[in-house]
């Protein structure tokens, strides 16, 4: 590589350099945007930096557009109904309801709960092909229950998918809950089934209520469900999500699962108000259409309602459906890469070839030779990953959707904290990565400790580690930064595999670019003061 | 030419360093891993002992992109070449030392990794290592021969890439763009097929003991996937060095 710069590139004017004289005295100002001219010359004309940088970005790009996968979805297949509040929701569960006019209450006891969940891997039931089927077969497999298989009552706006509700529950493993409008949940007892559940509708408030006994009332939680009319759909539900067996093992995080079903057994039943029809309807609300499991003994004084799905916020990956825009940038590390190596050679090259010495002369403030330094090479990264993160984010969730793939849909101020955050990550770690370059002083050094630091983490939380590691890691490190990517919040409520390579991490957003920040600041510093009091 | 590039290695600053970060680097993560593994699978004390291979190979690998790199940033190479201008002589004889240096760093490593397995496992009510099962020595043996061919690997990209920077960003992808690809697209075929490709996937293949009829692809034919990768740099190495200015 060679590695002459032009001689404006140490910020030398041509007057200055050839009669010898001071300059004139100049603005700060104006003697910093020299200096950052002149490091964007350097930047500019080196052989390989530029084609370094837009290499790393090229491979992002196509990583992004290039995806393998392939799904059946169309938009009028896939979408998912809207919730109360205006996000995308999972509504699918069976509905035992008649509707109640005006105040009243529904009381019942869930006698009990039983369930199919997928065989697990391995055993005799699913080699037999009884196992995990493909998301869209029928559930099969052997008894158990999801720990969030839900039986319980609710007061629902309608039987349209994605209206209000607030309800309350029996649960596969989570005790009694009380939850309403999709992404709001209340833990109750612990307690499971046989269990009494109440529900009362005063107005738009909806209490929720549960005992062990049928005597000893404890309240669950009130919740208020804006614009509720004054005829809601009222009645037993069940439902039981996609199942997933997470082997949170060694290498990496698997997982494998299926849909699973439950069935609540309810007697009691204690009904009080105006409730006019006087007969249970049973009702599949949401769900595919080619897959209904869903069954109803409505005859009493036991009731049985069979559901699969579920009421909650729809999520992608394994309990899910689809991907989300996070999934899209997966190549970013590569451009990672190329930014690191390219901060740490920007700097260490000056030392190598004693043109440090040169840029000193011409500006002896040493601190503003490297705050121009970070201002250029953090810019030019800057703009270039924006564009390349919007490339991907929007043509590569296009190519994701005609090939079939479900790609959620996210608010605009998420897209942008994607984009921009993505463009900030590659800047940051850049200037990082200079400042490590600065101290080190040698391409061989700064380049490892720069890979070892910043990239490598984020593969290894990916690919080596798992769990608890994976989580550390993500939060201590440069890498944590990666956060800013998470389109869509891990919802305690629905079992899934949050991990990094699906797009969830363990800091918030903000949280994780400030560990980024406070490294390359931090690294910034000890480059200002080495520069300063070491000979160059 | 065998003497003189075990001089040059040996006399490169921060070589031993590196090498000896490469072997810490892998045995801590073993024993990491070791304290913090909880599965109950019966191959689980074999790939909680060898998970640092995972860190291990990318200091390997930037080892062995630095020992031909650094020629190229220097202009050595040019020196190099005129005293030894059977070009294709000289690159066999930098595989010869990168190999027999990395294999010896490698076997530490896993060594160590190995004797850490053998003192944790047992208190952390893992299964235990035993030597006499074919498939741990195949496990143990085959991952420094991975490793080594990882180095392989890192000496032909950085001959045809011939800038120690570009080579190690263009390794390190090689490594991790398949796993992490194959982590993140949703169809199980593709996850499939790109670990059959991977050098990182298929190689650590080696690694697994018990059942091994659900791998995408089997020890040693993941191996052989890894080996293919480093001839084919190799020899594109080859050939490249042969037409081209150094």
């Amino acid at each position: 590589m060679s590695t002459s710069f032009p001689r404006e590139a140490a910020g030398l004017s041509p007057d200055s350099a050839t009669h010898g004289q001071t300059p004139p005295p100049v603005s700060a100002l104006r003697t910093f945007g020299r200096l950052m001219r002149a490091e964007w010359t350097k930047l500019r004309t080196v052989r390989g930096w530029m084609a370094a940088l837009l290499g790393g970005v090229a491979a992002m790009i196509a990583l992004g557009l290039m995806t393998g996968a392939q799904g059946s979805c169309t938009p009028q297949r896939c979408a998912q109904p809207t919730g109360p509040d205006g996000q995308e929701v999972t509504d699918a569960f069976s509905f035992a309801h008649q509707p109640l006019t005006g105040d009243g209450s529904i009381t019942v006891r869930v006698a009990e709960m039983d369930g199919l969940i997928p065989a697990d891997p391995g055993t005799e039931a699913e080699d037999a092909g009884q196992g995990p089927q493909r998301a869209d077969g029928p559930p099969s497999g052997m008894p158990g229950l999801a720990p969030w298989a839900k039986t319980g009552l609710m007061i629902k706006d309608g039987t349209r998918p994605g209206a209000a509700y607030a309800a309350i529950m029996t649960t596969g493993s989570h005790g009694v809950r009380m939850q309403h409008n999709f992404t709001h949940d209340r833990a109750g007892t612990s307690g499971n089934a046989p269990r009494w559940l109440r529900l009362t509708r005063t107005g738009e408030l909806i209490v929720g209520e549960e005992s062990a006994d049928g005597h000893a009332w404890t309240k669950v939680g009130e919740v208020r469900l804006n614009g509720l009319p004054a005829t809601v759909q009222a009645g037993m539900f069940a439902t039981s999500p996609q199942y997933s067996r997470v082997d949170d093992g060694l290498i990496g995080t698997a997982a494998s699962g299926g849909p699973s079903q439950v069935t609540g057994a309810f007697d009691h039943l204690e009904l009080e108000g105006d409730w006019p029809a006087a007969a249970w309807t049973g009702t599949k609300i949401g769900g595919p259409i080619d897959r209904d499991v869903s069954g109803f003994g409505l005859t009493g004084p036991v009731f049985r309602v069979t559901g699969s799905g579920d009421v909650a916020p729809a999520t992608a990956g394994l309990a899910g459906i689809g991907v989300t825009i996070t999934q899209t940038l997966v190549g970013t590390f590569v451009a990672l890469i190329a930014v690191v190596v390219l901060g740490a050679v920007v700097m260490t090259a000056e030392f190598r070839r004693g043109l440090v010495r040169t840029t000193l002369a011409a500006a002896p403030r040493r601190g503003r030779v490297l705050a121009a330094k970070a201002v250029v090479l953090g810019g030019v990264t800057f703009l270039v990953g924006l564009v390349a993160a919007v490339l991907v984010v929007e043509i590569g969730g296009r190519v994701m959707v005609s090939r079939g793939v479900y790609v959620h849909p996210v608010t605009t101020g998420i897209r942008t904290q994607v984009v921009v955050g993505t463009a900030a990550l590659l800047a940051f770690s850049a200037v990082l990565a200079m400042a490590l370059g600065t101290v080190l002083r040698r391409s061989l050094t700064a380049v490892t400790t720069g890979i070892v630091l910043i990239v490598l983490p984020y593969l290894l939380s990916l690919t080596a580690l798992s769990g608890e590691a994976a989580d550390w890691v993500l939060r201590v490190t440069p890498a944590a930064a990666f956060a800013l990517q998470q389109s869509r919040p891990a919802y305690p409520q629905v079992d899934n595999l949050y991990t990094a390579a699906l797009g969830y991490f363990p800091l918030p957003p903000w949280g994780g670019f400030s560990v980024l920040v406070a490294w390359t600041t931090a690294a910034l510093v000890v480059a200002a003061v080495a520069l300063r009091r070491r000979d160059a | 030419m065998l003497h003189a590039e075990w001089t040059k290695f040996r006399t490169t600053p921060g070589m031993i360093w590196l090498l000896l970060i490469a072997i810490a680097a892998t045995v801590t993560v073993s024993v990491l891993a070791i304290s913090t593994a909880d599965c109950p699978q019966r191959d689980c004390g074999v790939s909680a002992t060898l998970t640092g291979v995972r860190v291990g190979q990318a200091v390997i690998a930037i080892v062995a992109v630095l020992v031909i790199g650094d020629e190229y940033r220097t202009g050595m190479i040019r020196t190099t070449l005129v005293a030894m201008p059977r070009r294709t002589g000289m690159l066999a004889a930098k595989v010869a030392v990168v190999s027999a240096v990395l294999t010896v760093a490698s076997a530490t490593a896993v060594l160590g990794s190995f004797v850490a397995g053998l003192h944790l496992l047992p208190g952390r009510d893992l299964p235990a290592l035993s030597l006499t099962e074919g498939e741990v020595i195949r496990a143990f043996g085959g991952s420094i021969l991975y490793l080594t061919m990882i180095g392989l690997l890192g000496v032909g990209v950085t001959v045809v890439l011939r800038s120690p920077a570009a080579a190690i960003g263009s390794v390190l992808g090689l490594l991790y763009v398949f796993p992490i690809v194959a982590a993140a697209v949703p169809d199980q075929d593709w996850e499939r097929r790109l670990q059959q490709i991977g050098p990182m996937d298929a190689g650590l293949a080696i690694q697994r003991t018990g059942d091994l009829t659900d791998l995408p692809v089997q020890p040693w034919h993941g191996l052989g996937v890894v080996a293919l990768w480093a001839v084919a740099a190799l020899l594109t190495a080859a050939v490249l060095l042969h037409r081209r200015d150094a």
